[in-house]
């Protein structure tokens, strides 16, 4: 099965570290710069949002064949603990206090936890299912129940999915991979 | 099949679904200026729960923790719904799922004591509510901006069709705060006046305090008056992460997959997400004429509640099934005069009505849409 995982201080593409230098927010930065360089977008992202858009660019340019041709048959489904952590935080910052006083929507945008899935979806041109699902823990088996039952959309034939969590700029994990309904 | 057990609402307009059904009904709405409510600069239009009533209702019910407002507003609400499906909630063979976006969001606020910080999780959260009832099970939460409601059902259907659970208890749930309010502020997203969904002077939405819950089980028998849920599908725009397809086409995609072999004229009406806002009306008129449904009486429930944004899904399913109940098709309050470039059959009336299908339709941030079907008797499905 196709993986990636990545933390602030860790890659590993299909169980093959991968060779970096940077470490935590940095790290995603240092990635985007070496495997992508193409969308600047990456840049106006929170860290979850640029952690799974670089997760996921590893994942299908591991998985080769055409790219950025509409579909509708690939859902991109989701699982973490935090939420939009990160973002939130970030954006209460701006109205804590009272004196300083200036919400930002490009700031509030992201305090979604599916903003990641729709910003995959653009990136790829997929049609698709997308989803994000919060849990109390981390947990593979509900995680791998719920990606089974996915499947009954009648047209969803393959699941860009994983766990995709971040607490803030520099604490992150992504465990992404393909799962294909011929594989089942 | 999926069959609806039981349901509740609880919003500025009642405690039950009955109370809910019957203002609305009436054309009542809670809708209210606010000037200066929690230190915000700008006023703002909301409907509003007294949370006062809320903690009265919650003493009833309450063991000997302590719960946020939004974890009183999901246990409230799905213990009136369990009460009266009449099941046992600490079985095994029950899962909850929770729709929000914010749940415990304003915990962040700095000077917010006397709750742990965890507790601003979703999961954890949910996992209140699950202890609460003494459930086993790891609570799901289904966090996709609007269109959470929506999913949570969708995802109720996928595990009870499993045959891993007996009965699924789907609430929905947000509180608003001072954190989302400012954020759809900042997006000039909120109208200064009680909004009018698909009307020529639309200048934007309100928000509003609800929470509400359905319970589904699983049935091989259906009788004539009990709710089925049919089919529902999610599909992205992949287009804007904050703005609506101009061709829709999420919504256009997940009409597809809901109404499935049923024809536009078995349906009763398609409840729309209808927040009053320019872009998403304009874009749903576009997803409807595109399914081939332009025909069909679409209405909208913003203008009785604002957006309740984790419940919406769900509050307005069970308000959409009563009025089917009522053979009624309520009226779009605050809507006059058409203002999308695809007319729609639309009315500030409530109209009657026989048939006993409808879509409820949904899109959110993150480019995302879902549009599930709902039949009485499920015969048509």
């Amino acid at each position: 099965m196709l993986k990636v995982y990545i933390n602030p201080e860790i890659v590993m593409l299909n169980d093959k570290p991968l060779a970096h230098n940077e470490k935590g927010a940095a790290l995603l930065t240092e990635l985007y710069r070496n495997y992508i360089g193409d969308y600047p977008k990456f840049f106006k992202m929170d860290t979850l949002s640029k952690l799974g858009f670089v997760a996921s660019e590893l994942l299908l340019q591991a998985e080769g064949g055409t790219r950025f041709e509409p579909r509708e048959d690939r859902a991109i489904v989701f699982f973490n603990r935090s939420a939009s952590l990160q973002a939130d935080t970030a954006y209460q910052a701006t109205i804590q206090d009272k004196e300083n006083f200036f919400p930002s929507p490009a700031a509030f945008v992201y305090t979604l936890p599916n903003i990641v899935t729709g910003e995959i979806a653009i990136r790829n041109k997929y049609f698709g299912e997308t989803s994000f699902i919060v849990f109390p823990e981390h947990d593979s088996q509900i995680m791998a129940q719920q990606l089974q039952l996915a499947f009954l959309d009648p047209m969803t034939t393959s699941i860009l999915s994983g766990w995709l969590d971040c607490t803030d700029e520099n604490h992150f994990e992504a465990e992404l991979f393909i799962i294909y309904k011929s594989n089942l | 099949m999926i069959v609806s057990l039981a349901h509740n609402i609880l919003s500025p307009l009642g405690m039950t679904t009955a109370e809910n059904y019957a203002a609305v009904k009436a054309g009542r709405s809670m809708l209210k200026r606010y000037e200066g409510l929690w230190d915000l600069p700008e006023p703002f239009v909301a409907s509003l729960m007294d949370r006062d009533k809320v903690e009265q209702a919650f003493v009833e019910i309450a063991d000997n923790k302590q719960y946020t407002f939004f974890e009183k507003m999901i246990i409230l609400s799905a213990s009136r719904a369990i009460a009266e499906a009449d099941i046992n909630a600490s079985s095994d063979k029950v899962l909850f799922v929770l729709s929000t976006t914010k749940g415990n969001v304003f915990l962040l606020d700095k000077r917010e004591k006397g709750f742990p910080q965890e507790r601003v999780l979703l999961g954890v959260a949910a996992k209140q509510m699950t202890d609460f009832f003494h459930n086993p099970n790891t609570p799901l939460v289904v966090s996709n901006a609007c269109i959470s409601g929506v999913c949570a059902q969708i995802e109720a259907m996928r595990n009870l069709e499993s045959g891993a659970f007996d009965y699924v208890v789907v609430v929905g749930c947000d509180v608003q705060s001072a954190f989302i309010v400012s954020g759809f502020q900042s997006f000039k997203a909120l109208s200064v006046e009680p909004c009018k969904p698909f009307d020529a002077n639309r200048t934007g939405l309100n928000l509003g305090d609800a929470a509400a819950t359905i319970i589904y089980t699983r049935k091989d028998q259906v009788s004539e008056n009990e709710w089925v849920s049919c089919r529902g599908a999610i599909r992205n725009d992949a287009n804007h992460i904050s703005g609506p397809s101009r061709t829709g086409e999420g919504s256009y995609r997940a009409l597809k997959v809901a109404l499935g072999h049923v024809k536009p004229e078995q349906l009763a009406f398609i409840n729309t997400h209808g927040t009053a806002t320019l872009y998403n009306d304009e874009m749903e008129s576009v997803a409807i004429e595109r399914a081939g449904l332009a025909q069909v009486p679409v209405n909208g429930l913003k203008g009785y509640y604002g957006h309740t944004m984790g419940a919406a899904g769900i509050l307005e399913t069970i308000l959409s099934m009563q009025a089917i109940d009522d053979h009624n098709i309520l009226a779009t309050r605050g809507y006059e005069t058409i203002g999308v470039t695809h007319p729609l059959v639309l009315s500030n009336q409530n109209q009657s009505t026989n048939k006993r299908m409808f879509i409820k339709l949904l899109s959110g941030f993150g480019g995302c849409n879902a549009a599930l079907l709902m039949a009485k008797g499920g015969e048509a499905c």
